[in-house]
């Protein structure tokens, strides 16, 4: 059965409303200050760092994001732990929030499809999250420039945009996934909670846990411990589990863009660096090779997570 | 479907698994026609009306809107039907022309246009002075005002409304019956639902009584008055005068006199015999202090007639056992 019209009318309606709701909201105020006070924190340790300790680096502007000084973690770990809560702090009241203020079947009430009201959300969510990442990378650009005062080199400039542009991916994720709790929980708190929960899970306990699973999945083999080494079966495990977080994921694709040097993101046989140069920085092109996989992965998982999320809706009741 | 019915039903069923929200419903309303949809809370009214607007699948039977089918042409009768929802919800951090741009850019008119019919339909429910109030000052009544006004600015041609009143002080409730009975005036049919069966008596030209998911009764109040209340006529009197009881039960078609009160009585009769019932106080020299006659009342329909069907549940249960 064909149905009438477009799906996508009234989209740009929606997207823009929200947009400005977002742009004006107190929530957005909190949570750019937020990033942009901890940015700067992790920036400026970055940089009395690199003062301190680098003598030659073909790649100094990169160690900004990379390098951290105690007692901070560097500047790519706190957006990979903030950004998820950027993310979820705009989507975990989308579609509940509707139901809660009476509005959904008011709106849905009008020439429109339920497509338009939750892909406007989400794309308004994630155009917020993209102005906001743009600013912050800008920002750390224009610091490290005036703080270190060594202009970056085009390949720099080209990782590091990349390096944004993922970041934006992996936010797309967790708003993904806030938004999919948004629809099946009515309560927005319930789904605020259930959200940070899974995102405290996958950020911290997880990776954890690949280890014990993958024990258990692909026990170690006794050769192997004898001679005090990993089993190559348990190791892969533990990487394939890791890997169900986006937040390990993101990690490794930022590994792979930010540190050129990075020739793998899996365990490497001693046959595979015949003939390397150990220490040798890859190409972009290569580097971007390797953090593919990982990219896709997480485009991947937006897309399900929104499908999932899109077909509960459709088949909600709109009665609040 | 006929050139003058808007909305046509036949046989419309809603199941949640094995329980019927709607039970093979059929009705019509006519162009320029106030129907109501009257019941208790869970009869089965809000479904029916998300199945006319594509809000929720249907599950049997079909529905026509304008002629069109909600489940297949949703947007066509989106852009013509109204819907005020039970409690509506509106953005509270917006203003109320900020709410009704909204929509209206939803709806698709042009700049010039929206802020024309914006300003129109604030005026109308009278919230001409509250444009660029937040609505997180509105009061209920001003809420639902709002909900019409946004019917009006899209131009409807069939305005469904749940339970408009409910929640509303007898002040709001009038001016919201009012601004109903404008709609009828320009040509919009309406559609209401209400648990409040009384208070929308007075506006609807026909009632369908719903219960258990059914239409129970469905007609005029005035028809359904003689169908269940019986053909008679009730009249109230209020007058002094010793055997004036049994002066007017000789009146021709009275039926029974009833005493109601000290000097208050009721009259039984097949016809309207103020008339005649006034005659008579004036010939006993009696003094006449009240005289009406009873319009049929819904609260008094539908009691009257689901107490009829209980007992004759029952009755026919009892014939049950004994034949067992």
């Amino acid at each position: 059965m064909r149905r009438e019209g477009s799906a996508f009318q009234g989209l740009g309606v929606v997207m823009l409303k929200e947009l400005s709701d977002h742009l004006t909201s107190i929530r957005m105020r909190v949570l750019e200050w937020l990033v942009v006070l901890v940015a700067l924190a992790a920036l400026y340790g970055a940089i009395q760092q690199i003062k301190e300790t680098t003598a030659e680096d073909p790649f100094l502007f990169l160690r900004l994001f990379t390098t951290s000084r105690d007692p901070l973690p560097s500047f790519v770990s706190f957006v990979s732990f903030l950004v998820p809560l950027m993310a979820i702090g705009l989507g975990f009241d989308a579609v509940n929030g509707e139901y809660n203020r009476r509005t959904l079947s008011r709106i849905l009430a009008q020439p429109i499809y339920r497509d338009a009201l939750l892909f406007g959300k989400f794309l308004a969510g994630l155009v917020t999250l993209a102005i906001s990442l743009i600013t912050l990378w800008l920002l750390v650009i224009g610091l490290g420039l005036l703080l270190i005062g060594i202009p970056p080199g085009a390949e720099e400039i080209g990782r590091s945009f990349l390096f944004l542009l993922v970041t934006i991916i992996y936010a797309g994720v967790w708003l993904a996934l806030a938004l999919l709790f948004s629809i099946v929980f009515r309560s927005a708190a319930t789904a605020a909670l259930v959200t940070l929960g899974l995102w405290l899970f996958l950020m911290f306990i997880w990776p954890v846990l690949a280890g014990a699973v993958a024990q258990i999945v692909a026990p170690p083999d006794p050769r192997y411990v004898a001679l005090g080494l990993p089993t190559p079966e348990t190791t892969e495990m533990e990487q394939i589990l890791a890997r169900l977080s986006p937040s390990t994921l993101f990690a490794e694709v930022v590994v792979a863009l930010l540190d050129p040097t990075t020739r793998s993101l899996g365990p490497i046989y001693l046959s595979q660096l015949q003939g390397a140069v150990l220490g040798a920085p890859l190409p972009l092109a290569e580097s971007m090779l390797i953090a593919w996989p990982q990219t896709v992965s997480m485009i991947a998982a937006v897309i399900m997570l929104f499908v999932v999320g899109y077909v509960i809706f459709q088949r909600q009741e709109v009665r609040a | 479907m006929s050139e003058d019915n808007v909305i046509e039903a036949t046989g419309l069923t809603k199941t949640y698994g094995r329980a019927k929200a709607v039970d093979d419903v059929s009705f019509t309303v006519g162009r320029g026609e106030i129907f109501g949809l009257l019941g208790p809370n869970g009869a089965g009214k809000t479904t029916t009306i998300l199945m006319m607007l594509g809000l929720t699948d249907i599950s049997g039977g079909e529905v026509r809107v304008l002629g069109f089918d909600p489940a297949r042409e949703p947007l066509s009768v989106k852009r013509r039907v109204g819907y005020l929802p039970d409690t509506v919800g509106f953005y509270d951090q917006l203003t109320a022309a900020d709410n009704l741009r909204y929509t209206a850019r939803l709806i698709g008119f042009r700049a010039h246009e929206r802020e024309k019919r914006i300003a129109d339909a604030l005026d109308r429910v009278g919230l001409d002075g509250f444009a660029d109030k937040r609505v997180s000052t509105f009061s209920r009544g001003m809420r639902q005002r709002l909900g019409l006004a946004e019917i009006l600015m899209k131009g409807a041609q069939i305005a469904i409304l749940d339970e408009p009143t409910s929640g509303l002080d007898p002040h709001a409730t009038a001016e919201l019956l009012a601004i109903i009975r404008g709609f009828k005036s320009e040509g919009v049919s309406v559609l209401l639902s209400s648990h409040l069966l009384e208070r929308v008596q007075s506006v609807c030209d026909r009632v369908a009584l719903f219960s258990g998911g059914r239409i129970a009764l469905m007609g005029s109040v005035a028809d359904l008055g003689r169908e269940v209340l019986g053909g008679g006529f009730v009249v109230d009197i209020e007058a002094d005068g010793a055997g004036l009881a049994d002066r007017l039960a000789l009146i021709p078609g009275v039926s029974g006199v009833e005493k109601i009160g000290i000097g208050k009585l009721r009259l039984h009769a097949d016809r309207d015999v103020r008339p005649e019932a006034a005659a008579e106080v004036v010939a006993m020299e009696g003094r006449l202090t009240y005289l009406g006659v009873q319009e049929p009342n819904l609260d008094a329909i539908y009691t009257r007639y689901f107490e009829a069907k209980r007992e004759g549940d029952m009755q026919m249960k009892e014939g049950a056992r004994h034949a067992a």
